[in-house]
Order: structure tokens, then C-alpha cells, then sequence
């Protein structure tokens, strides 16, 4: 195989991950709602613990996404 | 500009070049907006403290904010012990929010969408924690890495995770602020792009969605300066308050 077209594929295969941190942060949002409709005076007190979920599951999938730009550009 | 999403990360030369052994130490761009994060923080905080009235003035509001926000922070996921490191975590957390910041202004350059500067960032973070963690509790910190509770006998593969994910933190905390801004930018650019090639007729759907992505990005910017920090501080409680 062309070894360009190999890196076309291989990119889109890690930017896959993506999928993952889609669910991760839908999950953790429905999680927090679910959450914050039963008991809502304890709401504000987890929306920091929100945040940092939200950002920690994006990232996870961003690694995925670097992987990507190195296969793409640093190679 | 370019059409080349990837443009906008490069770093110029500003002025002459100047030289170290065989080691560039020329001014950039990237060092331009650096010293441009550091004197806006600077200049809030010293215009903000210097008539301190009972009722705060809008620059002071924003100083005093900034000043409970990081110190409720800390003392929330370190608890009182790490109130020495407070100035430590609180010019961390500035100077990456302002960093983040400015890279949102339109052809503004982003400090911390390049991999060296905030693994530099994170590398001090760990060696600091690292260091502290050795002052305090001499070689007991070393239970850092020995769960209590766990089986004798899943022990060792314990302790080899433990530590790999122990000396993992730096990559995985400066990648993670990296990934976000250079992902975030290189998406708006993207669509940036689709606006001119889609032309007047089509081109306001991705308008309306590069809008909406840069509240998006803002919030990001925050979001990840914020999660910067409140990992120091996590760190941080680890290394002074071994198993709590």
C-alpha cells in the first residue's frame, strides 16, 4: 500500500477515540442532571467536580486526536 | 494568512537573532506573548490593589475574585498544609488562563498550544511535588505508590502501575492543556476556512457555528487553566497528606 494513503487511514483510525470522550462527557453531564434533579440543593456544590469530569474526559479523547496531527505532520 | 490551518502555531523571529553557543535564543513571537499574559496579570493586580476600598472598583473586583477563587481552590483539594504554595498555584493559574486568553484574540498568537512550554509548565509542577513529597515524609513517601487494602499478592503489579502512573503526570498533564488549546484553534481555522470557500450564499451556517464555537473555546481557555491548577493542587495533596 501507498505508505500516504497508510497514513490517511491510520489517522483516521486514532481520531476514532473521539467517539469515546463524546460518550464520556454526555455521560457525565446526563449523570450530574440525573443527579441535580433528585437532590438540587446538593447541585452547586458538585459543579466543580462537573467541570474537571468534562475536562479530564475531553482530553482523554484529544490524545487521541494528537496522535492523529503526529501521524499526519511529524512523520 | 494562509490556508493552512497549522499556520497560525508557527513561531516567527522578532528582531535580530541572537545566539547562545549553538543554541537559539532569538526573541518570538511566542516570547512576545508571553511577557504580554504576564504583563496584563501584572498590571490587573497592581491597578487592583492599590486603592483597596471597602467598595471594590471593577478592577479590584476582579483581582479579589481571582484571589478567593484560587485560594478557595486550594483549600478545598489540599486542605490548610499547602497554603504556603498558594503564590505558586495562583501565578500558575494566571498565567495560563491569560495565555489561553489572548490566544482567543484574533490573530494573537497561543503560548500554550505549543507541547514545550506547558511541558515545561508540568514539569516543574512534578518535580516540585516530587521534591516536597521527599522533604516531608523522607523515604515514607514512597507508600505512595502502596495502595492500603490491596491483596499481597496483586502487590507487585500494583506497585509497577503505581509508579508508572505516577511518573506518567506531567505528560499526561502538560498533553492534556496542549491537545485542548491546538485541537480548539485548529478547528475554529477550519471552520474559518469553510466561510470563505462556501462563499456568501452558503457561508453563514459555518459562521454561526465559528461563533458558537468561540464561546465554546472561551470556556475551554477557563476550563483548562482551572483543571491545571486544581491537578497541582491534587498533586500537591499527595505529596503533603500521605493516605489521609
Amino acid at each position: 500500500m501507498e505508505l500516504e494513503a497508510a497514513k490517511m487511514i491510520g489517522a483516521g483510525i486514532a481520531v476514532l477515540s473521539l467517539a469515546g470522550a463524546g460518550i464520556a462527557i454526555g455521560n457525565i453531564f446526563s449523570s450530574y442532571l440525573t443527579g441535580a434533579m433528585r437532590n438540587p440543593s446538593a447541585a452547586q456544590k458538585q459543579f466543580p467536580n462537573l467541570l474537571l469530569g468534562f475536562a479530564l474526559a475531553e482530553a482523554t479523547g484529544l490524545f487521541g486526536l494528537v496522535v492523529a496531527l503526529i501521524i499526519l505532520f511529524a512523520f | 494568512m494562509a490556508t493552512n490551518p497549522m499556520a497560525q502555531f508557527e513561531v516567527h523571529r522578532i528582531g535580530p537573532e541572537i545566539r547562545l553557543g549553538s543554541i537559539d535564543i532569538s526573541f518570538t513571537n511566542s516570547s512576545l506573548f508571553m511577557i504580554i499574559s504576564s504583563l496584563a496579570i501584572l498590571l490587573i493586580f497592581s491597578l487592583g490593589s492599590k486603592k483597596n476600598s471597602l467598595l471594590p472598583s471593577k478592577i479590584q473586583l476582579l483581582a479579589e475574585l481571582s484571589y478567593s477563587f484560587v485560594s478557595k481552590m486550594i483549600s478545598d483539594t489540599a486542605g490548610l498544609k499547602a497554603k504556603p504554595y498558594f503564590s505558586f498555584i495562583f501565578s500558575l493559574f494566571m498565567f495560563v488562563l491569560f495565555c489561553n486568553m489572548f490566544g482567543m484574540m484574533p490573530y494573537s498568537f497561543t503560548v500554550t498550544s505549543h507541547i514545550i512550554v506547558t511541558f515545561v509548565l508540568a514539569f516543574f509542577v512534578f518535580t516540585g511535588v516530587t521534591v516536597i513529597g521527599f522533604m516531608k515524609h523522607g523515604l515514607g513517601y514512597l507508600k505512595l505508590f502502596v495502595p492500603s487494602g490491596v491483596p499481597t499478592l496483586l502487590l507487585p503489579l500494583i506497585i509497577v502501575i503505581e509508579v508508572i502512573s505516577y511518573l506518567s503526570r506531567p505528560i499526561s498533564l502538560s498533553v492534556r492543556l496542549f491537545a485542548n488549546m491546538l485541537a480548539g484553534h485548529t478547528m475554529m481555522k477550519v471552520f474559518g476556512g469553510f466561510v470563505i470557500s462556501l462563499g456568501i450564499v452558503g457561508g453563514w451556517l459555518p459562521l454561526s457555528f465559528s461563533v458558537a464555537l468561540t464561546g465554546l473555546e472561551i470556556l475551554v481557555a477557563f476550563l483548562q487553566a482551572y483543571v491545571f491548577a486544581i491537578l497541582t493542587c491534587i498533586y500537591l495533596n499527595d505529596a503533603l497528606n500521605l493516605h489521609h
